[in-house]
């Protein structure tokens, strides 16, 4: 790490711990634990049913507040897996498998102390790793032309159908499906509407937040209201948080294991919290010498998996804010809450906003402090939650939802669109569609279509062009291996066992 | 669902892909193509509808071929009371104002679960159309009218 990087850190710090700042992480951490311990409701319905009221807050503010409540939901996502074998979060569904075992034995308070320092540990080495790393990759950024811009959104779009659970051929379908959804709308060189079946509220195209606000906050609901057997809180007290030397020690290995995977696996696009989670689970499992005690209370399957998810979900920041191609659906909407503030997402981020890339990366780490504290001390009030029964609950997503799309144009198109596609996203999950890349496709849409253009102007028409220049070749050949490299039988059938762990 | 379909969930995803692509495909008649060169409008989106229909058509043959789950647990009823009490909300929030196109949306919203009991209903709603009028009208100042015209405001 050079001098330089610690310079900005500092400037970085400066604006973190700013007062209004410090306020809305805490805010973002406070929401985003909550959202993590209720099951059913996630960051992203959450994040998108904030965005529009960030309208109103100064740019970093904003994007600290949402980045906050999307790690804070990991953290707090392992409360309630340990505590009533439910995963709040979908990242924490293998947390649950021994942490929940460990709690039953009476040790919920080493189980969520494991969970809370891994996650802390991890977020801490993430941040640093950003700020090591995301200025030299936006520097290299700044030399792309639109060939190698295309070449990299196809790779992220292949890499997020790769580590998609389910069939390939149908997030394939999902992807190209979000891609002509974001067609809608005039086109950006000649103005001429498109696909607005003659509804002029369509010609700026689907309105972004109603997409996702329908897809994960009113189809999951929906897919809720199915099952809606009662949980059981384990309201045994949890006994004494510190955990004896040799307990921690046995825990150290594990979270740094699951610090590096999840480290690695949230910069891939597609990657983030969750498949960090499921493959540091397996990799402890492998390298275990007695493989058997994992699912009877094994603490390697709670620290290295949250450490994980924590990291993970924080180095996934590094292609949005370098690149400005997102990797996941909260990353997607993070690049709308940039949108929404007049910036222009990509490389030049850094040299043009460096108070507000700077200052999001040190908030993160500042929002880590404030999660150990809310997180460890005051675990009891998260456990409150949990007894709010879901038809107590659900009224109140889906009225929050109603007033925020309602709110980002005031318009009721919006609330009609949220209303369609709740719809879409309960049908297509029933069908065993995975909507996450139907999202990248939609928000990748336009900028796909732009570059392509370019790119085939400036070629005249020749698509050999994206394998003449060598680092959009060496993208596009990464891309086709990621795809052809799950249809290979014996690793696509290891890949439907990681995702059913 | 016919007998020869052996996997109801591939068969109906890759139909409801064709049509999607069949629709978008339609519009897209109108739409200038272009060239390679110089791209029109319609271009990106007619590759885009090949693409989709070939995929739909690969998923729904995997649907009659390789033999899968049926889809199970559907509840019209909660699809029903959510998103129809979502799309009152919408038509019916300028003219009812804040209060009651929110109040009888959330109290509409909560029977979908089947422990609906209207006491608690009730609670819910006043409590939520409170409080939302608290953050969101008087706290964050949104333009939304509190009594619309159809009750007596202006």
């Amino acid at each position: 790490m050079s001098f330089n990087v610690l310079t900005n850190l500092g400037m970085g710090f400066e604006q973190a711990l700013s007062l209004l700042n410090l306020f809305y992480c805490f805010l973002g951490v406070l929401l985003g634990t909550l959202v993590g311990v209720l099951p059913g409701l996630g960051p992203v319905a959450t994040i998108a049913m904030l965005l529009p009221i960030t309208f109103q807050l100064p740019p970093t503010s904003a994007l600290i507040m949402l980045a906050g409540i999307y790690y804070g939901a990991q953290y707090g996502g392992s409360t309630t897996a340990i505590l009533i074998n439910l995963p709040g979060e979908s990242s924490s569904v293998v947390t649950a498998i021994d942490g929940y075992k460990l709690a039953r034995q009476g040790r919920a308070g080493f189980a969520l102390f494991t969970a809370a320092i891994g996650s802390f540990f991890a977020g801490t080495v993430a941040t640093f790793l950003i700020a090591g790393f995301a200025p030299p990759l936006a520097a290299v950024a700044l030399s792309f032309g639109p060939a190698e811009y295309f070449s990299l959104m196809v790779l992220g779009l292949a890499a997020s159908v790769a580590l998609a659970h389910g069939s390939l051929i149908k997030a394939v379908a999902m992807v190209i499906l979000g891609l002509l959804l974001g067609t809608i709308g005039q086109d950006l060189y000649t103005g001429t509407p498109r696909f607005t079946f003659g509804m002029t509220e369509l010609a700026d195209g689907l309105e972004f937040i109603a997409l996702v606000m329908g897809l994960f906050g009113i189809g999951e609901i929906i897919r809720n209201l199915e099952d809606e057997s009662e949980r059981n809180v384990f309201a045994q007290k949890v006994a004494s948080l510190i955990p004896s030397w040799a307990e921690f020690k046995s825990t150290i290995k594990p979270i740094l294991r699951g610090t590096s995977l999840g480290t690695f696996l949230g910069i891939l696009p597609g990657g983030g919290a969750m498949l960090s989670s499921f493959a540091a689970y397996s990799l402890e499992k492998r390298i275990a010498k007695d493989p058997s005690r994992f699912g009877k209370g094994a603490i390697e399957g709670v620290a290295a998996p949250e450490a994980a998810n924590n990291a993970g979900a924080q180095t996934s920041f590094i292609p949005m804010l370098t690149l400005g191609i997102p990797s996941n659906p909260v990353m997607a909407l993070m690049i709308g809450a940039m949108i929404i503030q007049g910036i222009q997402p990509g490389p030049n981020v850094i040299t043009e906003k460096p108070e507000l890339f700077w200052g999001l990366i040190a908030s993160m780490w500042v929002g880590n402090v404030m999660l150990l504290v809310l997180n460890l001390p005051m675990i009891g009030m998260w456990v409150k939650f949990l007894t709010v029964p879901y038809h107590v609950l659900f009224p109140g997503i889906i009225a929050v939802c109603c007033i925020g799309v309602y709110s980002v144009s005031n318009n009721a198109f919006d609330v009609y669109t949220m209303a369609f596609f709740g719809v879409v996203g309960y049908v297509l999950v029933k069908l065993d569609c995975e909507p996450a890349p139907m999202i990248l496709g939609f928000v990748i849409g336009k900028m796909l279509e732009e570059y392509l253009r370019r790119a085939m102007l400036l070629s005249r028409g020749d698509p050999l062009v994206f394998f003449q220049r060598p680092i959009s070749a060496v993208l596009l050949i990464l891309a086709i291996a990621a795809l052809v490299l799950v249809l290979i039988p014996s690793v696509s059938k290891k890949r439907e066992e990681a995702f059913r762990e | 669902m016919p007998s020869f379909v052996k996997n109801p969930k591939d068969f109906l995803a890759g139909l409801l892909f064709i049509v999607v692509s069949a629709m978008f495909a339609f519009g897209d008649v109108d739409l200038p193509i272009g060239t390679a060169f110089r791209m029109g409008p319609g271009y990106f989106p007619m590759i885009l509808c090949i693409i989709l229909a070939a995929l739909g058509i690969a998923i729904m043959t995997n649907g009659i071929r390789v033999e899968g789950e049926a889809i199970k647990n559907f509840t019209w009823r909660g699809l029903l009371n959510i998103v129809l009490p979502i799309v009152f909300f919408g038509a019916t929030l300028r003219g009812l104002g804040f209060v009651f196109a929110l109040g009888i949306t959330v109290f509409a919203v909560s029977t979908a679960s089947l422990h609906f009991h209207w006491r608690t209903a009730l609670i819910n709603t006043v409590t939520l159309v409170f409080f939302g009028w608290l953050i969101f009208i008087w706290g964050l100042g949104l333009p939304i009218q509190v009594w619309g015209p159809w009750v007596g405001g202006y």
